[in-house]
């Protein structure tokens, strides 16, 4: 996966994450299926590659993602250190109820920025 | 004393069948009248005990045997029916009264699936098996207004109010 300058995507060797360049420092990555165990490292692997781009905002679409476990979260949380770390915005968009509610358990709903739309966080 | 299984599968400790216990679990919920959020809850609790196995009890071992057995829990007095569950494996045993979350307001990844299994589920007990390994066993009842009234004729010891049994002819 890499990020260009200007607008592109690009999808991992199995699909499941696809990564948009938006130009401007502006990369979407968005899971395409359920964030759990066996699929967490793949998403962890996509924002570290993401941030390592040196961007100004990171934006995880969640939109496709109908399930996720406290691996994704753990996920999210080490990107959220991450990006306050290197004064990266890292925005949630587009959360299922059922994905919102795994961070209303674990109380981390305020400790992200969690937006209805890519296009409004953008 | 642990209730006999009415389903019990076995399963080998790689995730990539998590989320087919889950899709298991949450048809099984909802049949037993659940709402559609209990459910993934449910099987959001389930997946994380299997998770806490796969990480910790066999450290990442993708080939050792998780057993999941499901029972339905019948009404009783005023509270409904509810579903019970229980996951065993051959990994090392724990001290039940270690087996804790973290704190919530220590916010870093991980460590959060067994409070994800307490503040899903209303009883929670993890015990040592006979032999080898540990069991968990984790219990739930229907909020009272999502209790569909054909539960009822499901369970056994429901005495029902009105026969339902189409004529012969």
């Amino acid at each position: 996966m890499m990020v260009g300058g200007e607008k592109s995507v690009m999808a991992d060797n199995e699909g499941f994450i696809q990564m948009r360049d938006e130009g401007g420092g502006i990369v979407v990555i968005t899971p395409t299926a359920d964030v759990d165990m066996s699929r967490s490292p793949e998403l962890r692997t996509a924002i570290q590659q993401a941030m390592g781009r040196n961007i100004n905002k990171l934006i995880v679409n969640l939109d496709e993602v109908g399930y996720m476990d406290s691996s994704g979260l753990a996920t999210l949380v080490e990107a959220m250190r991450t990006a306050k770390a290197s004064n990266t915005q890292l925005v949630l968009t587009a959360m299922h109820p059922k994905v919102r509610a795994i961070f209303d358990i674990a109380r981390l709903d305020s400790f992200f920025t969690i937006i209805d739309t890519v296009e409004q966080a953008i | 004393m642990n209730p006999i299984p009415h389903i019990q599968i076995q399963l080998v400790s790689d995730p990539t069948y998590l989320c087919g216990v889950r899709e298991m679990v949450a048809s099984i919920a909802r049949r037993l009248g659940f709402d559609d959020m209990d459910c993934s809850k449910i099987s959001l609790a389930i997946d994380e005990a299997l998770c806490n196995v796969i990480r910790h009890g066999y450290n990442k071992a993708f080939d050792r045997p998780i057993w999941v057995g499901i029972t339905p829990m019948p009404p009783e007095g005023e509270s409904p029916g509810g579903i019970i569950i229980v996951i065993e494996d051959e990994a090392k045993r724990v001290d039940p009264g270690k087996v804790v979350g973290r704190k919530l307001d220590d916010i870093k990844p991980g460590g959060l699936g067994v409070h994800i299994i307490r503040e899903v589920m209303d009883e929670v007990r993890y015990e040592p098996r006979e032999r080898v390994g540990m069991r968990l066993v984790m219990s739930k009842r229907v909020v009272r207004e999502q209790e569909p009234p054909r539960l009822r004729d499901h369970l056994p010891g429901f005495i029902r109010t009105k026969d339902t049994t189409p004529n012969r002819v």
